[in-house]
């Protein structure tokens, strides 16, 4: 009776270790799916972009000729327009988030905090496609009537060639515009915490040396905070640069090269949103491939570039901190 | 040291230059104050402006969409141009049914990858699944639905609500996987150590004792993640593809709520454009009611926390 329950045991003990190692196996499985999936997202896609990218070489970074029934593929307006529309993008953005977070977390009374931090975090949560209707119907028309004009002729800024030409709405300046309020949260958001994770003692010793308040921001917040501040701008950067529906609504959708933001011009993602499902041969379709090859190349170094930037903050100032 | 200081000086009035200089101080305090003000408004000035668009955001989507919203527009379906009122009502079923397959995908993945990186924290494949999960999130969502119809539409040779579904639920790992792992990681060890003292396995610790410890983090962070990709329309440009018909195969093409905001928003007609502000507002209170079960999943969590 001992020993068959001693047998028990032990048979009970075997079948322990063996699901332990199947649960073991099946966590590290599900974690090797994420590598795995970004494996086959490049493979498939670089795969399928091949022939076009081996036809057309460097020359499909650079040619602009994209003519799906010529059988000529070049992606340089797309890759400009997308580089274009994200400079704007950041150019508006960086600053007022930089200046809102460096509000909530140094100047701010309490209360105000985390009520004001959530509104703009809300912003992130506004899908594109409402971005891109809202833009359609309330930002095309202000741009149109008020704020074209008024940069082009009031402001006199046609002769540096960036604002010149006629105002009809959907441009470059308006795809820009919209892409500027969907990466703001996320730079906000980065650099928040970033700022608030500079210690007390910083602020305090820029304090005791007579510093203004904005003295002591500029002078010891900032310097200390500058690397993950500029991960989360990257981080924005890497946002701008994929955002697809709100950009397609806005940005009109013309594979051309033009100096003014007045012009419509494409971006990679809104090129692949309008022909991806109309693509009428393989070339076209390789083409595309292509395009969101490249596409998906940029992203992964950009990102790559923020998430480390952000990752050797933390790590320095817990390292600090401890 | 060569110079031995002077002794001090018995106090005598400033001289000139001393006094230019205390002058020129007070002047420099007096610039300094000034530019400091000013900078600190126009960090408020940042901090309104960044608020700004939301307002008008939110202040249009109610006025346009709440007035053209309407019974109908739950329960009917789309009519074709010219036809007086028509509803999404097969837009919101198709949008759920694409939410749950993207649980079904994403969710059991996440959980298990982010339970590898909460135990094996220091090893090599945990810190390179970290990084490249963050990488993940980053990638451009139209990329991700264009592997989808590489993988899952042009070998079937059509359009599918589940190759929409796999799209979105990819789409949902890593962030799935990184909220399990900071909840894991947040449930004491001596949970752990106790459950394992008492002969526990260890599969049975993680999923029995630990993963229920973290569940109500889990699910929060679950529900985020379904907020984020309920309103995502370019993965299911060339996946899920939309319908103008009722569908819930999972086989054929299926409507969703974000694509025919897409559709109506691009259309040259008002009616339509009406209704696509009513499915902007509806699509929008959607993610709220997720995002607010979210937050309440949360303080549960936290209120029971503090009742043990």
């Amino acid at each position: 009776m001992f020993a068959g329950e001693g047998a028990g045991t032990t048979l009970r003990m075997r079948g322990d270790a063996i699901s332990d190692r199947v649960y073991s196996g099946a966590i590290t499985f599900f974690a090797l799916c994420i590598p795995l999936l970004l494996l086959a997202i490049a493979w498939e896609i670089g795969v399928a972009g091949w022939p076009a990218l081996h036809k057309f070489g460097f020359g499909f970074l650079t040619s602009s000729e994209w003519d799906p029934v010529k059988g000529e593929f070049g992606a340089a307006p797309a890759i400009y327009g997308t580089v274009i529309s994200s400079i704007i993008a950041l150019v508006l953005a960086a600053p007022l988030a930089i200046g809102a977070s460096l509000f909530l977390s140094e100047i701010a009374p309490r209360w105000l905090r985390s009520p004001m931090g959530f509104l703009i975090d809300l912003l992130a949560a506004i899908p594109s496609v409402v971005y891109g209707l809202w833009g359609i119907f309330v930002l095309l028309p202000v741009l149109r009537d008020p704020v074209m004009p008024f940069l082009r002729d009031t402001l006199h800024l046609e002769r540096t060639g960036l604002f010149s030409g006629p105002a009809y709405g959907p441009s470059m300046l308006a795809a820009g515009t919209i892409l500027a309020i969907m990466v703001l949260p996320y730079i906000a958001s980065v650099s928040r915490e970033v700022l608030l994770a500079v210690p007390r003692s910083q602020r305090e010793a820029a304090l005791a040396l007579g510093a203004t308040r904005w003295e002591v921001m500029w002078g010891a917040v900032l310097p200390y905070s500058r690397s993950g501040i500029a991960g989360g701008v990257i981080l924005g950067l890497g946002r701008a640069l994929g955002e697809t529906m709100a950009v397609t609504m806005l940005i009109g959708n013309r594979p051309e090269i033009a100096a003014s933001l007045f012009a419509p011009g494409y971006t990679m993602a809104s090129l692949l949103a309008n022909e991806f499902s109309e693509a009428s041969s393989d070339a076209h379709l390789s083409a595309l491939m292509a395009v969101a090859f490249v596409l998906f190349a940029i992203t992964l170094v950009v990102n790559a570039i923020a998430r480390w930037l952000v990752w050797h903050v933390s790590r320095n100032t817990s390292g600090r901190v401890a | 040291m060569n110079a031995v200081s002077p002794p001090m000086s018995p106090p005598t009035r400033p001289t000139l230059r001393q006094r230019a200089f205390s002058e020129r101080a007070g002047r420099t305090l007096a610039r300094r104050r000034l530019v400091s003000g000013f900078m600190l408004g126009l960090l408020a000035c940042a901090a309104v402006l960044a608020v700004l668009p939301l307002i008008f955001i939110f202040a249009h989507l109610l006025k346009v969409g709440v007035s053209s919203l309407s019974w109908d527009f739950f329960t009917q379906m789309p009519k074709p141009v010219g036809e007086a009122g028509g509803g999404l009502a097969n837009a919101i079923v198709g949008t759920l049914i694409l939410i749950g397959l993207a649980s079904a995908v994403g969710l059991p993945v996440g959980v298990g990858a982010g339970l590898y990186l909460a135990e094996r924290k220091g090893t090599c494949l945990a810190h390179a699944v970290r990084f490249l999960s963050d990488v993940l999130n980053g990638l451009p969502s139209i990329v991700m639905g264009i592997f989808a119809w590489q993988f899952l539409v042009r070998p079937f040779g059509h359009f599918s609500a589940m190759a929409g579904g796999v799209a979105l639920g990819a789409m949902m790992i890593p962030m799935v996987a990184r909220t399990t792992e900071e909840m894991v990681g947040l449930v004491p060890i001596s949970l752990r150590e106790a459950a394992l003292a008492l002969g526990y396995t260890r599969w049975r610790t993680s999923l029995a004792v630990v993963l229920r410890a973290a569940s109500a983090g889990i699910v929060t962070g679950a529900l985020v993640a379904i907020a984020r990709i309920a309103g995502e329309t370019a993965p299911l440009l060339f996946t899920a593809f939309g319908n103008h018909f009722w569908s819930t195969s999972l086989e054929q093409p299926i409507a969703a709520l974000p694509l025919q905001v897409f559709t109506y928003a691009i259309s040259p007609y008002d009616a339509w454009h009406s209704l696509a502000w009513a499915g902007a507002l509806v699509l929008i209170a959607l993610i709220f009611i997720i995002s607010l079960i979210a937050r309440f999943a949360t303080r549960a969590r936290f209120a029971t926390g503090g009742g043990d």
